[in-house]
């Protein structure tokens, strides 16, 4: 089988606008849940959330291609360049037609919609800006990043909700096992802070007032973020062929269906997918030596994820620090699974366990080490990252060190 | 005065139940107050369709949140309980 592993990482999230920063503020336990800036904030109930400060798209892109480009895209355009720069990755014309991109996202252009359907129904407009179709298509990220790098393989998005940016790299990874491919840019980004996106979570009554604090006893809910992670995906053999650094091997990779419950989490399915995803990695589970949960900070998700952890893990899950960077970088829903690799690869790479912040009390219905409040060290050689999304779709991949 | 009083409680006691009636997907003779609402059938998800279907109706809103379990705000643990909460919120918004 063809060997995969990641050769560039690049981010733009609430926590920092680089792979470095990102790993600063994980490491320092630094919370970026903050007071909302959007427009009508007094209409909505829920008033937090975990937003990207301090971006300033004209410093990255022409003001004439802004028109084109929803901020879900400029986030997955400014993650690919970091990527494709730390990889030093050239797409000759040899290689573009072996060269792809696989994103995922669940809301798309979602403040472009809210933009434009404020524009027509509450303002009466009967006109539109133009390109407004190709702005808030759901394929928009993965296309831009396709033109700017010349990709000219297999391209696509994949939408499963709060686990998109796991399935979409999970299926970046089977392109280039299964020869469709050798390069693949991939992951996920989301940009649904606008009144409509906040509005719609808010009527699930399942959002935080104050902050996200996962498997903590008094946890109230999740809290929204905005951004992304773009990493490059290669063959073991491409990247070493050019000589490149290798910053992680894409073990393996699991997924499932509940088929249960639209929004209800699910016990059976998590379970499966995580014991695929070790399978698939030829690991054990004692090998494993960090979980990156999909811990969101509601009651539910957050019971369930540690009962299907024991199921999978044992006793030796009494020895795996579980933490959930959704504590400080908040839930990006379709793109937070590309954000909590960059944790992954902070445990392989930097020995450093992210966090759980805003943790106050244990709760016996979460038995983990959730490594409370403060970054730990650590030498870790696998690691696993679990996304468990609403429809019941589950996506879990596994990282080792190479 | 009174009279009003008690017709306008009636008057919530009949709409909740109602509510809750189609959210449950059953004849409103066979809820009594002392139903919790998993006895009428309904999951998580109709429980957040009843509270907006309230708040819908009543034009309040309603604190709830499905993440606290004990939901000390507002008592969701029958039927009549609900009513009596809603009885509040609705005599509060009017006050």
């Amino acid at each position: 089988m063809r060997r995969v592993v990641i050769t560039g990482a690049g981010t733009l999230n609430p926590l920092g606008h680089d792979l470095r920063s990102t790993w600063d503020a994980m490491q320092a336990g630094h919370c970026a849940i903050d007071r909302l800036t959007c427009r009508d904030l007094d209409r909505l109930s829920v008033q937090v959330g975990a937003e990207i400060r301090g971006f300033d798209p004209v410093a990255h892109f022409e003001r004439g291609k802004l028109s084109l480009l929803d901020r879900f895209t400029q986030i997955a355009l400014v993650s690919a360049r970091q990527a494709m720069a730390q990889s030093g990755l050239q797409i000759t014309e040899e290689l573009a037609p072996r060269a792809g991109v696989v994103m995922g996202t669940a809301g798309g252009g979602n403040t472009t919609v809210d933009d434009n359907y404020r524009a027509v129904f509450e303002e009466g407009k009967n006109r539109v800006h133009p390109l407004v179709v190709p702005r808030l298509m759901h394929n928009a990220a993965a296309s831009h990043i396709s033109m700017e790098f010349g990709l000219k393989g297999p391209g696509l998005t994949v939408s499963t909700a709060c686990a998109s940016a796991n399935h979409a790299m999970g299926q970046a990874l089977m392109m280039l096992r299964s020869g469709m491919a050798d390069v693949m840019l991939t992951g996920g980004s989301e940009a649904m802070l606008c009144f409509g996106g906040l509005k719609a979570w808010e009527g699930l009554r399942v959002m935080a007032r104050d902050t996200c604090r996962p498997f903590s006893r008094d946890r109230s809910g999740l809290v929204q973020g905005e951004g992304g992670a773009v990493f490059v995906f290669e063959t073991l053999q491409h990247a070493q062929a050019r000589g490149a650094e290798v910053l992680a091997e894409v073990a393996g990779f699991g997924l499932s269906s509940d088929a249960g419950d639209i929004v209800a989490p699910d016990l059976d399915g998590p379970v499966r997918a995580m014991r695929m995803a070790l399978a698939d990695a030829g690991v054990a589970a004692e090998e494993l030596g960090y979980v990156n949960a999909h811990g969101t900070g509601t009651t539910a998700n957050d019971r369930t994820e540690a009962q299907a952890l024991r199921l999978v893990l044992g006793a030796h899950l009494d020895r795996v620090p579980v933490s959930s960077s959704k504590s400080m970088h908040g839930h990006l829903i379709g793109g937070t699974s590309a954000v909590e690799l960059l944790a992954c690869l902070l445990a392989l790479r930097e020995g450093v366990i992210a966090p759980t912040m805003n943790f106050t009390e244990a709760d016996p219905d979460c038995a983990l080490d959730v490594v409370p409040n403060e970054a730990r060290r650590a030498q870790v050689e696998v690691v696993m990252s679990n996304a468990f999304a609403f429809g019941g779709l589950n996506a879990v991949l596994v990282l080792r060190r190479v | 005065m009174e009279l009003d009083v008690m017709q306008d409680r009636d008057a919530v006691a009949q709409a909740v139940t109602e509510i809750i009636a189609e959210q449950a997907m059953i004849d409103r003779a066979d809820i009594s107050h002392d139903n919790t609402l998993s006895e009428l059938g309904l999951d998580s998800l109709g429980l957040v369709e009843c509270i907006f279907g309230i708040e819908e109706r009543f034009g309040i809103t309603v604190p709830f949140n499905a993440n606290t379990p004990d939901q000390p705000e507002f008592d969701i643990s029958s039927v009549g309980a609900i009513i009596s909460e809603v009885e509040k919120l609705v005599a509060r918004q009017a006050a």
